[in-house]
């Protein structure tokens, strides 16, 4: 009794203004199916003003534990940061 | 990788786990988890979710029959909830790597349980006030700690739930004192509704204590928050105020305000038959099985049309392109 529907993931967009975030997945036959059942799935109470739908498998992820080598790039770039720079307390705006 | 290595690795991982849970993080579905932190999760899910779907028919029988538009549109939605909730369940079951094929598979087949209190039949329409106000407060009780579960897909599953539940409890409640504002009739179909789902409510939160085998396991995880006793004490002194303002006798002749505890002593729930009615003998196990079981299969030929349609339609679409492209 193996699915034949597939697995959708489903971001909404909570009103204008906002990113789309994920909320959950669900089942169904095709995207047009996907995107009504997401609707009434998670959006009964006017959680939303729009909603994406992708195939699970379409989505490439980063590996799990992400404290590790993957965003180590990130990690040592202290220049990045704002804080990084000694600007004397009574330069205006800035 | 020799086999030093491996188990180093393996340590590695659990230690990083155990640093995860005591720090209060999420765990999120392709972290490492012992395997039976994941098993522990696939069954406490997916219980909960045959729960909200096997949760619709007791209600749901009353659609038809509630007095009024107005009630009636109330339950539907009220019943329509409880299929998000099951769905919001299995999406989350889903991230650890089952199907939900599987899972109402298991949950056909015998093999996973839902919750015993919707085998009790809902003889009026009371019954449908009072499993409000009882049934979904002592899911409250149970649900609003698991918020914080430490798996981070069920956790944020129940948040959605726990925003919809109130409403649910609410509808319950209003109901009643509709009820209790009117006839003397009505206010004794009431008494008996509380009098038959008071003690069912109260073994919704599971075996005592002393006799809840993975209640420690599933707390040092943090998928727990709270022990069953803690969480039926809470449900009851939650509940006992409520019941004064609506006018009813909750039927526990030990019910009584303990001064020095700072909270109520209560009788003993019958736990033999909780585990009658979680091994299948319960006054409604055999209808709710069967209506679930028939419904799944009349729904059979619904999704093998869809996928037809949709494997149809994705042909045409390739074909389509393969002609522009051409």
């Amino acid at each position: 009794m193996s699915s034949s529907w597939p697995l959708y993931e489903v971001f909404v967009r909570g009103k204008r203004g906002l990113n789309h975030v994920h909320v959950g997945s669900l089942h169904a036959a095709d995207e047009r199916m996907a995107l009504t059942n997401a609707r009434d799935l998670y959006t009964r109470r006017n959680e939303g003003v729009s909603i994406w739908v992708v195939r699970s498998d379409a989505i490439t992820a980063s590996t799990p534990d992400e404290k590790d080598p993957f965003f180590s790039p990130s990690g040592d770039k202290v220049y990045r940061h704002p804080t990084f720079y000694a600007i004397p307390d009574d330069v205006p705006h800035i | 990788m020799s086999g030093t290595d491996s188990a180093e690795s393996a340590t590695r991982l659990s230690a990083h786990f155990d640093a995860t849970i005591a720090h209060d993080q999420r765990i999120e579905p392709r972290d490492w988890m012992p395997d039976g932190y994941r098993a522990t999760l696939v069954r406490q899910i997916a219980q909960h979710a045959h729960s909200e779907i096997i949760g619709m028919q007791p209600e749901g029988e009353w659609i038809t029959k509630a007095p009024s538009l107005r009630r009636k549109a109330i339950l539907f939605a009220k019943v329509q909830d409880e299929a998000g909730h099951g769905l919001y369940l299995y999406s989350a079951a889903e991230t650890l790597g089952i199907d939900r094929d599987e899972l109402t598979e298991r949950l056909l087949q015998g093999r996973q349980k839902y919750s015993s209190i919707f085998n009790y039949p809902t003889l009026s329409f009371a019954d449908v006030g009072v499993i409000g106000w009882f049934v979904d407060g002592a899911a409250i009780c149970n649900q609003v700690p698991l918020c914080r579960s430490s798996y981070g897909p069920y956790a944020r599953a129940m948040v959605r739930v726990c925003k919809e539940e109130s409403f649910h409890q609410r509808q319950g409640f209003e109901l009643l004192l509709t009820m209790m504002r009117g006839t003397e009739a009505q206010r004794a179909q009431v008494q008996d509704a509380v009098d038959r789902w008071w003690w069912p409510s109260l073994m919704m939160f599971g075996p005592p204590d002393d006799d809840s085998p993975n209640s420690a396991q599933s707390m040092a995880w943090k998928i727990k928050r709270h022990s069953n006793d803690e969480l039926r004490r809470r449900f009851v002194d939650m509940t006992v105020p409520q019941a004064e303002f609506l006018g009813v006798t909750l039927p526990d002749p030990e019910l009584r305000w303990n001064e020095e505890r700072g909270t109520h002593d209560f009788g003993t729930p019958d736990y033999a038959e909780l585990m009658r009615v979680i091994k299948g003998d319960g006054p409604c196990n055999a209808q709710r099985m069967e209506r679930r079981t028939k419904a799944h299969e009349d729904g059979a030929w619904v999704r093998e049309a869809a996928a037809a349609h949709a494997a149809k339609q994705q042909a045409l679409r390739e074909t389509t392109k393969e002609g522009t492209a051409a």
